[in-house]
């Protein structure tokens, strides 16, 4: 095995300035100077990973109700004063973390500063707005998931693959705890896990690192925190015993397969190791257009439209390693499903080529440039790190430990982990999408 | 690297080209000696190159073969100088250079990132030559494209949105160029032949038809051979024709599309503008109030915040070489159809009477000119911008005087461009969703 990679790294590291106020708060800031302007992220640890059976979907629902007011910036006042600043700015909810961020003029940080800090602890959730604003919600349920079949059948795919881990449930919240949300739920939720003491701070941007220290006292230094925060239960996911299958049937045109094994995240892994070479085995499959599916499946035999393999270390807890597929024309989802379970075995068995992994980490290095062209990827990577408990340095160390992966280590986490035993496969079953009129011809009106 | 991330208070983020900057990126630009023109902006700070060959070869130019100017385009890396595409892209992956390529209406084509080590840009210039300037069009990759462009299109028929925007062009623009659907039809893509994707990459893919935008850490000198490399890779060529006009519609028509959903997919609207239209300001800048600006917009607020009737509302016009669309979408379940689509009748006919108040036109303006410096802050936004720019032939000081132009608007002239160019009684209204009646 050769450790020389196929490309030259280029190092461009820019240290990561970390304070923490005196209320807990944790300041992350990293300069980049390419462009005048500023990312500010504010995260919250707390997802729908935290939420337990009967309010899933408290987590999201809570970052809407995060933009109808305070007692200082009420309902509407928080966009307006963005739009007038000309900033962007959203929120993100994920398993492990809620987010909210703007992307403004640096010379104009303050405002994001003085905004975001007023709703840390001054929300006013009016029950009015509650109401509204849960209708909308259910509408992005159905959009985002009851209406798209894929959706559909992941979101029933995770409720199967895990038994009594929170990462069985969807993000959005199952369409009956969104029925019986109440706004007090809400305001528990909030006083609960909203604390200056559970939140990391982050700004990319042009900015001075000291300035921004000076701001975050000013603005986050007088909120008091919250003093004690009890961690969620552990919800560890028992033991999968065998193999798990699930058909769901739903409104479409195209079959397609999801196949899931429980494999560990890096907060957890015994092996440090181990969840790097599991990236490394999900680029083998699916990292560009000449790794194995896109080669094998989609070309080659041509048997899927499309192919691909997901891993992520980065969860709070263990989760998936995941392949999904979908035959092309003429093609049995079966086949399919064959053609990926006997990639598996093939890594199973045989150690991946140099070839092989010297293209994967020539992308990583690549990537590791094309990465910081983004100031929203930057900081994206910094605060979800710290945010699940594995620490923003983590990010300087991640390309080290990926480079050094062998392909005798990918193929013993194959072995180890990518056992039937411990698989979940999901199948969507199409309906007729209109038994009427299958061919959905659109009819003409005046 | 990010799990599941759910993005929740809306905000579809439409690449719209439009607003901008107060210390934009300086625009260099020249013509190669076989005439490709070349728009440059240096990025030094990292080792990276962004390049974007681009010509007039977008779907408007299929003529009776629909799918034509897509396939075309995605044949480029399926094989090239001999290559395999299991070679090409071996190639690119090994030096871990990005190749991409993609349709719309108006264009096609090819782009590439590169790190700028010597070594690594050298071989990665060379292999996208390759692959821009000498696509073999291997038949039996051609069948497999065309079968994956089937699929494609069946997996449409599962998706409200597509069945929706689809129905929506065809209404408005009738047997305009515009209307076909950009990958095809199932009839049109199973009659396509290799010799017709051949000869229309060799009248379309040429040096006087194209340009090519460059952005990346190399100097001007760096740049200026680079372009010679690529246009010498190229023929010369002629540029294509002008597009037909567009007519606008004369009556209103509704399109109702039965689906088994849980929510209606509404599609309402009406022809545009174009790139460089001399209503473009004022149609941007009164769509800004109405629905382009997020959540401050009329209809977000009418729909979303009063109503609670949808969780995404937007309106754009999206300018083409000709006359583009006018366009405001949003889903709502299947029982307040009616209702929302009354609120964007309603709001829709009152914006266009009255116009923004002065209130709401300040506001945009702040908007608009504050947000300038967001707009271009990383090389891959700058590159789609001068490609857009070189594309249209717009000024090169376009980013520069943008906010200017805006801030310069005023109520008057806005509600005189609303009044002109939109007619309420003659709008296309689409609707996905729920029983036929």
């Amino acid at each position: 095995m050769s450790t020389a990679h196929a490309i030259e790294r280029v190092k461009v590291e820019v240290p990561v300035h970390e304070y923490k106020l005196d209320n807990g708060l944790k300041v992350l800031v990293k300069q980049d100077k390419r462009a005048p302007i500023a990312v500010v992220q504010l995260w919250y640890k707390v997802g729908s990973s935290y939420e337990p059976n009967g309010s899933t979907g408290v987590s999201h629902v809570l970052e809407h109700m995060m933009f109808k007011g305070t007692e200082k910036y009420p309902t509407g006042e928080f966009n307006r004063i963005i739009a007038e600043n000309g900033a962007e700015d959203n929120a993100f909810t994920g398993q492990d973390y809620t987010a909210y961020y703007q992307v403004i003029a640096a010379d104009r940080l303050e405002v994001a500063f003085d905004l975001e800090s007023d709703r840390v602890r001054n929300l006013t959730l009016p029950p009015a707005e509650f109401k509204k604003e849960l209708e909308v919600v259910k509408e992005e349920r159905r959009w985002r998931t009851d209406d798209k079949p894929t959706s559909l059948t992941r979101e029933q795919f995770e409720g199967v693959a895990f038994l009594n881990s929170p990462y069985k449930n969807p993000v959005i919240g199952w369409m009956a705890d969104l029925d019986a949300m109440q706004v007090e739920d809400l305001r528990a939720w909030y006083e609960r896990w909203y604390a200056p003491n559970n939140a990391t701070l982050v700004v990319v941007g042009d900015v001075e690192p000291e300035k921004v220290l000076e701001l975050a006292k000013k603005y986050y230094g007088p909120l008091k925190p919250t003093e004690n925060i009890p961690p969620p239960k552990p919800q560890t996911e028992v033991e999968q015993k065998g193999l798990r299958t699930i058909k769901v049937k739903a409104p479409a045109e195209l079959p397609y397969i999801l196949m899931g094994y429980k494999v560990p995240a890096m907060v957890n892994a015994k092996e440090k190791w181990e969840p790097y070479a599991l990236e490394m085995l999900a680029s083998i499959l699916d990292g560009g257009n000449s790794s194995r599916l896109s080669k094998e499946l989609i070309r080659g035999k041509e048997i899927a439209s499309s192919a691909s393999a997901w891993y992520s270390g980065f969860g709070r807890l263990p989760d998936l390693f995941s392949l999904s597929g979908m035959p092309t024309k003429g093609e049995k989802l079966e086949t399919v499903k064959a053609a990926l379970l006997e990639q598996v075995e093939k890594l199973r068995n045989e150690p991946v080529t140099a070839e092989e992994l010297s293209r994967v980490k020539a992308q990583v290095i690549a990537s590791e440039i094309y990465e910081r062209d983004s100031q929203q990827n930057q900081a994206n990577v910094l605060g979800s790190l710290e945010t699940v408990g594995l620490g923003y340095k983590l990010a300087d160390e991640y390309v080290d430990n990926i480079l050094a992966i062998t392909p005798e280590q990918i193929q013993a986490v194959a072995k180890k982990y990518l056992i039937e035993d411990s698989l979940t496969i999901a199948e969507l079953d199409p309906q007729p999408i209109d038994p009427n009129k299958p061919k959905n011809a659109p009819r003409f009106e005046r | 690297m990010l799990k599941t991330i759910i993005v929740a208070p809306l905000v579809l983020l439409f690449a719209l080209f439009t607003a901008q900057v107060a210390a934009a990126p300086k625009i260099e630009h020249w013509t190669t000696a076989n005439g490709l023109r070349v728009y440059y902006v240096p990025a030094p700070e990292l080792p990276m190159l962004d390049m974007r060959l681009i010509f007039a070869a977008g779907s408007a130019r299929d003529g009776d073969k629909p799918g034509l100017a897509m396939l075309t385009n995605s044949m480029l890396d399926k094989g090239a100088a001999g290559l395999s595409e299991d070679q090409l892209a071996e190639q690119f992956e090994a030096i871990g250079a990005v190749f991409s390529s993609s349709t719309s209406s108006d264009m096609g084509w090819a782009g590439l990132r590169t790190i700028t080590l010597e070594k690594e840009q050298q071989a990665a210039l060379d292999l996208w030559l390759k692959v821009v300037s000498k696509p073999d069009f291997p038949q039996k990759d051609f069948e497999r494209v065309q079968k994956l462009t089937l699929v494609g299109l069946q997996a449409e028929k599962q998706d409200p949105a597509s069945l929706g925007s689809k129905a929506f062009y065809q209404a408005l623009y009738g047997d305009h160029p515009y209307g076909q659907p950009e990958n095809g039809t199932e009839d049109s893509v199973q009659a396509l032949k290799v010799e017709n994707l051949k000869a229309f990459y060799q009248q379309h893919y040429v040096a006087k038809n194209g340009l090519l935008a460059i952005v990346g850490a190399v100097d001007r000198a760096q740049a200026e051979a680079l372009a010679e490399k690529v246009s010498g890779a190229l023929p010369e060529g002629e540029a294509a024709a002008a597009l037909p006009e567009v007519k606008p519609l004369t009556e209103a028509k509704t399109v109702k599309i039965p689906y088994p959903s849980a929510q209606a997919h509404i599609l309402v609207g009406q022809i545009g503008n174009k790139r460089g239209d001399e209503d473009f300001f004022t149609l941007y800048m009164g769509n800004q109030v109405l629905g382009g600006s997020g959540f401050t917009s009329r209809l977000m607020k009418e729909i979303r915040n009063d109503r609670g009737l949808s969780y995404s509302v937007y309106s754009y016009f999206a300018p083409l070489a000709q006359l583009g669309v006018f366009q405001i979408g949003l889903q709502t379940k299947l029982e307040q159809t009616d209702e929302a689509v009354k609120v964007v009748g309603d709001v829709l006919g009152k914006f266009q009477q009255e116009g923004p108040t002065a209130e709401e036109l300040e506001a945009s303006k702040k908007d608009v000119s504050g947000g300038f410096p967001l707009r271009t802050a990383n090389n891959s936004q700058i590159v789609e911008y001068i490609g857009m720019i070189g594309f249209y032939q717009l000024p090169l000081d376009y980013l520069d005087t943008f906010t200017t132009k805006v801030n310069a608007l005023t109520r008057e002239q806005i509600t005189e461009a609303f009044t002109r160019r939109i007619q309420p009684d003659k709008m296309v209204t689409v609707i996905v969703g729920g029983d036929e009646k």
